[in-house]
């Protein structure tokens, strides 16, 4: 079962994670673009990639090694050192 | 998670046993005639559904299995036998004796059970079981709890998540299950509600049940809650100002010095490696006003908290002073010289740097001796700044035994020092000694005090071999930064 524990703060933060603040503009971003390894992501991304950079942001693309398991830490650290945001593209 | 609604027990006679418990079994056969006279209308059994086996079967013997009858008659022993009328417990019979079963038979119970003897008491309730109170507490909702909840997912690891929501200073967290947090409370008389400070940065209200949730996460056992409280208080006075202290760029964190009975009878280390690591009180206690600050308060590092360095002490700087020993020696303790009496309990904050060493293994007379405090007190913040800083000195058995043999009290040895700290203003002038750190050149001429008047603090705590003694240099002294703070710990108002 499920444990539940006491808000140790004062309560001030909503106990639901917030989204991170997104990007004011594309110019100059690095968007990380991970294909979870689900069929036709690649096509997906490669849509998404080619939008991204006819607004100016630089891309890079990543895969996960399959879509059944967490992005492998290493993995999810590079992304977050190399990039200002990342699409993850979930397709079929 | 929501409460269950507590069980409304039934009207009439009720008995509550349990099958682990010589008295219950003793008594079954006249249950089972009180039971056959109509007398008892329900029997609740704790653990065992088919005990008193006399009744196994019959309509009248309910499984008590999650306690919730006990928990709702407030059970504390059985056998209890409890009229209930209108839902509500009027009178009740804790244990076995003739005299008060008699009463239920309508005739003596001597007679019919002769080989029964005079009287028995009862057996602990289930529902009182270590642990358990609390269980049923949170399971029934009757608790004085008002913090949210936070569910945390199924395949969370709990201490995980604790780190993921920032609610940590590094160092793995207690989780704070509100059963855990009503046994902390146990540890004050104060209302869980009651507001204990409003903490810096934020300013937020800090309730009793907050200081405990934060004492759990610390790791501090119920008895030390008194400490945890009295020292949140002091921490957040506008005198000790526990916000420039997060704020600063300098080193320094909350010292917490205890005195008292309390000292000891929650096992605080005033002796081998004091400001180590090892003793539970020690560790949790300045980490629970640590945590408190953090989670309540939400000065973080990097946030409000700019510390240059800061210091290790930051997790938790806290210890107890070696009083009997200091008594022996003469010396009084730094709460009684701070206006608390001799066997009352008190705790003292600081806003202190980490311990830094006084090496002295030569010097066999008190007045040699001093001049080595001395010079190595000059270093505080600077050798060439006088007046800036407090500090606390810790003298250690060895060295308080070189001052008592020749008589030396606390005031002897403050007045001492400071005698010897009286520096001449071309030292600390800048430029002096080619440092261009000092004072106004225009103070050339005057003498100045290292330290304030009441700016040494004197301690008596370490391990009995070592001829070291510790100075725990402060930060901005008196109503510019912070004032050395005592508050009284009262255990149970």
């Amino acid at each position: 079962m499920a444990l539940t524990i006491l808000d140790p703060t004062a309560e001030r933060e909503p106990i639901v994670r917030q989204l991170t603040d997104r990007l004011a503009t594309l110019d100059g971003a690095t968007i990380g673009l991970l294909d979870i390894s689900k069929p036709r992501g690649n096509v997906f991304l490669d849509q998404l990639e080619q939008r991204l950079q006819a607004l100016g942001a630089t891309t890079r693309r990543y895969k996960k090694p399959t879509y059944t398991k967490p992005a492998p830490v290493d993995l999810r650290h590079e992304i977050a050192r190399d990039c200002t945001a990342v699409i993850e593209a979930l397709a079929d | 998670m929501s409460a269950l609604p507590v069980p409304t027990p039934p009207d009439g006679l009720i008995a509550v046993v349990k099958q682990d418990c010589a008295t219950c079994v003793l008594v079954s056969p006249v249950l089972a005639a009180l039971v056959a006279d109509g007398t008892i209308t329900n029997v609740y059994v704790q653990d065992d559904p088919t005990f008193p086996l006399e009744l196994a079967g019959s309509s009248v013997l309910h499984h008590d299995g999650d306690l919730g009858i006990s928990f709702a008659l407030e059970i504390e022993t059985v056998p209890t036998l409890v009229r209930v009328v209108n839902g509500t417990a009027t009178d009740r019979t804790v244990g076995w004796s003739h005299d008060s079963w008699s009463a239920y038979l309508g005739s003596s119970t001597r007679e019919r059970f002769a080989d029964l003897p005079e009287h028995r008491p009862g057996c602990g309730s289930m529902s009182v079981d270590v642990g358990m109170a609390e269980k049923l507490a949170v399971r029934f909702g009757r608790t004085p709890l008002r913090s949210r909840t936070v569910e945390l997912a199924s395949a969370e690891d709990e201490m995980e998540a604790m780190y993921a929501r920032g609610w940590t200073d590094g160092f793995p967290v207690v989780p704070p299950t509100a059963e855990r947090v009503l046994r902390m409370l146990a540890g004050t008389s104060r209302s869980a509600q009651e507001i204990v400070a409003v903490v810096p940065p934020n300013l937020d209200d800090c309730t009793v049940e907050k200081v405990a949730i934060n004492a759990v996460m610390a790791g501090c056992l119920p008895e030390y809650l008194p400490v945890v409280l009295a020292a949140v208080e002091a921490a957040c006075t506008q005198t000790f100002n526990a916000h420039g202290l997060l704020a600063t760029t300098y080193f320094a964190g909350p010292v917490l010095v205890v005195n008292g009975p309390i000292a000891r009878s929650i096992g605080m280390n005033s002796g081998v490696n004091v400001f180590g690591q090892g003793n539970r009180a020690n560790s949790t206690i300045g980490r629970a006003v640590q945590l408190v600050i953090r989670n309540v308060g939400g000065g973080l590092p990097g946030g409000v908290d700019r510390a240059t360095f800061g210091n290790p002490g930051k997790v938790s700087f806290c210890f107890a002073e070696s009083e009997q020993a200091a008594r022996a020696a003469g010396w009084s303790s730094l709460a009684e010289e701070r206006g608390v009496p001799h066997g009352r309990s008190a705790v003292t904050l600081f806003a202190g740097e980490g311990p830094r060493a006084v090496v002295d293994q030569k010097s066999r007379t008190a007045d040699s001796l001093v001049r080595s405090f001395a010079a190595c007190l000059r270093s505080t913040g600077h050798p060439k700044l006088p007046m800036g800083f407090d500090a606390m000195v810790a003298i250690s058995p060895e060295h308080l035994r070189t001052f008592a043999a020749e008589h030396w009290d606390r005031n002897r040895f403050r007045s001492e020092l400071m005698a010897l700290l009286q520096i001449p203003g071309t030292e600390l002038i800048q430029g002096a000694g080619g440092i261009s750190e000092g004072i106004p050149v225009a103070l050339a001429g005057a003498t100045i005090s290292k330290f304030r008047p009441n700016g040494l603090l004197l301690t008596h705590c370490g391990g009995d071999a070592g001829m070291f003694s510790a100075i725990i240099g402060g930060w901005v002294s008196g109503s510019e930064g912070s004032e050395p703070i005592t508050k009284e710990v009262t255990p149970w108002l």
